[in-house]
């Protein structure tokens, strides 16, 4: 067992700690994940981590709870997204590119402030990048209550969701108000992201996003097995990355481990080019049977 | 103001916007705004690798942003191009997280890749930053009429033999090109505001598309003297008033298209 765990690895408290943490941002993550990717809005999945961010630096810099600063400032981009963007992708991306602009010129603003005023150093390096294995404890409780919130608030809009992410138009047939649908779901996502991005870092709130659901959906034709192999997916990456994270002060000389964002994010892409695999060989039989003389239907 | 030192910032922070209005021009027309933020998100960690290993971070820069726009373009095709735009960006900052965990005593470097350090370019660093822009004006400057021909009318592009794929991937490179010439001038987050805002004010004052082109240059000149000028005044990061000045500009740019719309 040493072989694969380095000793210490169950008894240490940060690393239970780690582990929780992490298994719950990835079940949320997995479940938004999903309808983010259906839904194409990657972007904006990515941007609100970086727009929760900027909440964050600015809770620090005026002392209110990182916990409001960053969820906060991801519902208050949501919002401003909601508001600019029109329903059109493209419009849509603009939307999403202007917010995260804004938000990252303020970033600048907060933490060269934060920098200047209070003599913390260190504060980039954490609000960037985060580390999983400094959770502060006292998080856990709102976080869990967070996420529940978003779980059951996706569980109740779930048919409506679904419907109006694969066709828009079919839903507005059925009177399903997809305006205020896509506004719920975006919040959701903000405090999704929010809650992920103040554990993890924000690098791995979006991998965790869009990793193991985009895997899923490479995999799974319906949308139930998606959910369920997403979730599972990024659950066992989390744990097998702060694992890796683990063994890996042992590896290197120093002593000086890798973060566990940079092993959660190999394993999820790697998960990911994996997926692919079986679709490409797909491609290639059937690239091979169209080249033969009796030729293959298209 | 203009004493000695700030020749060079002046000059450098010009050609950066020049490009990023030419560039960011077709940014906006072709809707590419999440590769556009990866490229040069990206591309940080590669200056955090180069600086680990003691090579020139430039190398570094315009490896990664190369990689990270053949990697987009490759995996788009298959699967979902923004999940995929997605995964490759987080790839490449968790390579640059473990970059910055094996440095020590590293945050102003981070903090100036990321957010810009306007106020410190040298006079060496000019002529590099002038030929990679030069570049890059020219690379557009050949491929306007595919670039435009497949953003407004791809049937017509189809119809003439253009690929899609490969105007896409060459155009991915160019901006890959932007990056790693105005990177270490305006920062990594800062490029991208400058490549979106302007352009996209442009666009809500006029549907002309030359003239378009022309205003997001004039704008995005604008918006960095302007905020060269306030970060002199405040001492306050330039990348805050990049940032902020680009979306207001956008905010106007929208107001006046609604005022067209409503008493035209």
């Amino acid at each position: 067992m040493h072989f694969l765990v380095e000793p210490g690895f169950w008894s240490n408290q940060p690393v239970r700690t780690a582990l929780l943490v992490g298994a719950l941002s990835a079940i949320v993550s997995a479940v938004i994940g999903v309808f983010t990717i259906l839904r194409s809005q990657s972007f904006a999945g990515h941007a609100l981590t970086d727009v929760a961010t900027t909440g964050g630096s600015g809770a620090f810099l005026f002392g209110l709870s990182p916990l409001l600063g960053f969820v906060g400032g991801g519902l208050l981009g949501a919002g401003a997204m909601d508001a600019i963007g029109v329903q059109r992708v493209r419009s849509r991306d603009l939307a999403t590119g202007i917010v995260l602009g804004a938000a990252t010129g303020l970033s600048a603003l907060f933490l060269y402030l934060d920098a200047t005023t209070t003599s913390t150093t260190g504060a980039v390096q954490q609000v960037l990048f985060g580390s999983i294995f400094t959770v502060d404890r006292s998080l856990l409780v709102p976080m869990v209550a967070l996420s529940a919130l978003v779980l059951v608030c996706v569980g109740t809009i779930y048919r409506p969701l679904l419907l109006s992410s694969v066709s828009p138009e079919l839903a507005r047939a059925r009177t399903i108000p997809v305006r205020l649908v896509s506004l719920l779901f975006i919040l959701a996502l903000a405090v999704s992201v929010g809650l992920t991005a103040i554990v993890t870092g924000s690098i791995l709130s979006t991998a965790l996003l869009l990793g193991p659901a985009a895997t899923a959906l490479r995999l799974s034709r319906n949308l139930r097995g998606a959910l369920i192999l997403s979730v599972t997916l990024g659950v066992i990456t989390t744990c097998l990355g702060i694992l890796l994270a683990y063994d890996s002060s042992a590896w290197v000389s120093s002593g000086q481990g890798l973060p566990v964002s940079f092993f959660i994010v190999l394993v999820t892409f790697l998960g990911y080019l994996v997926a692919g695999v079986p679709a490409l060989q797909r491609r290639v039989k059937g690239a091979t049977v169209d080249a033969a003389p009796t030729g293959g239907c298209h | 103001m203009f004493s000695n030192f700030m020749v060079t910032t002046w000059e450098s922070a010009t050609i950066v916007a020049l490009v990023a209005g030419v560039v960011g021009f077709f940014v906006v027309l072709r809707g590419v705004a999440f590769p556009a933020h990866a490229i040069p998100n990206g591309a940080f960690a590669g200056a955090a690798g180069a600086n680990l290993i003691g090579i020139n971070p430039l190398i570094g820069l315009g490896v990664f942003s190369l990689g990270a726009a053949l990697g987009i373009n490759g995996l788009g095709r298959r699967g979902r191009a923004d999940a995929v735009t997605g995964l490759v960006l987080v790839m490449m900052l968790a390579l640059g997280a473990a970059f910055l965990s094996q440095t020590t005593e590293y945050e102003p470097q981070i903090f100036s890749l990321l957010f810009g350090e306007v106020l410190g370019v040298s006079s060496s660093q000019i002529a590099p930053i002038a030929v990679m822009g030069l570049l890059c004006v020219v690379a557009v400057g050949v491929l306007y009429r595919p670039l435009m021909l497949t953003s407004i009318v791809p049937d017509i592009a189809a119809a003439r033999g253009l690929r899609p794929q490969r105007i896409e991937l060459a155009f991915l490179v160019v901006v890959a090109l932007a990056t790693t010439m105005t990177v270490p001038v305006v920062g990594a987050l800062l490029m991208y505001s400058l490549m979106m805002g302007p352009p996209a004010a442009a666009r809500s004052f006029t549907s002309r598309p030359g003239l378009a082109m022309g205003l997001s240059v004039a704008f995005s000149l604008l918006v960095v003297w302007s905020s060269i000028a306030s970060a002199f005044q405040t001492n306050w990061p330039v990348g805050f008033f990049v940032g902020t000045f680009s979306a207001g500009l956008f905010g106007l740019g929208r107001l006046y298209a609604w005022w067209q719309r409503r008493f035209r």
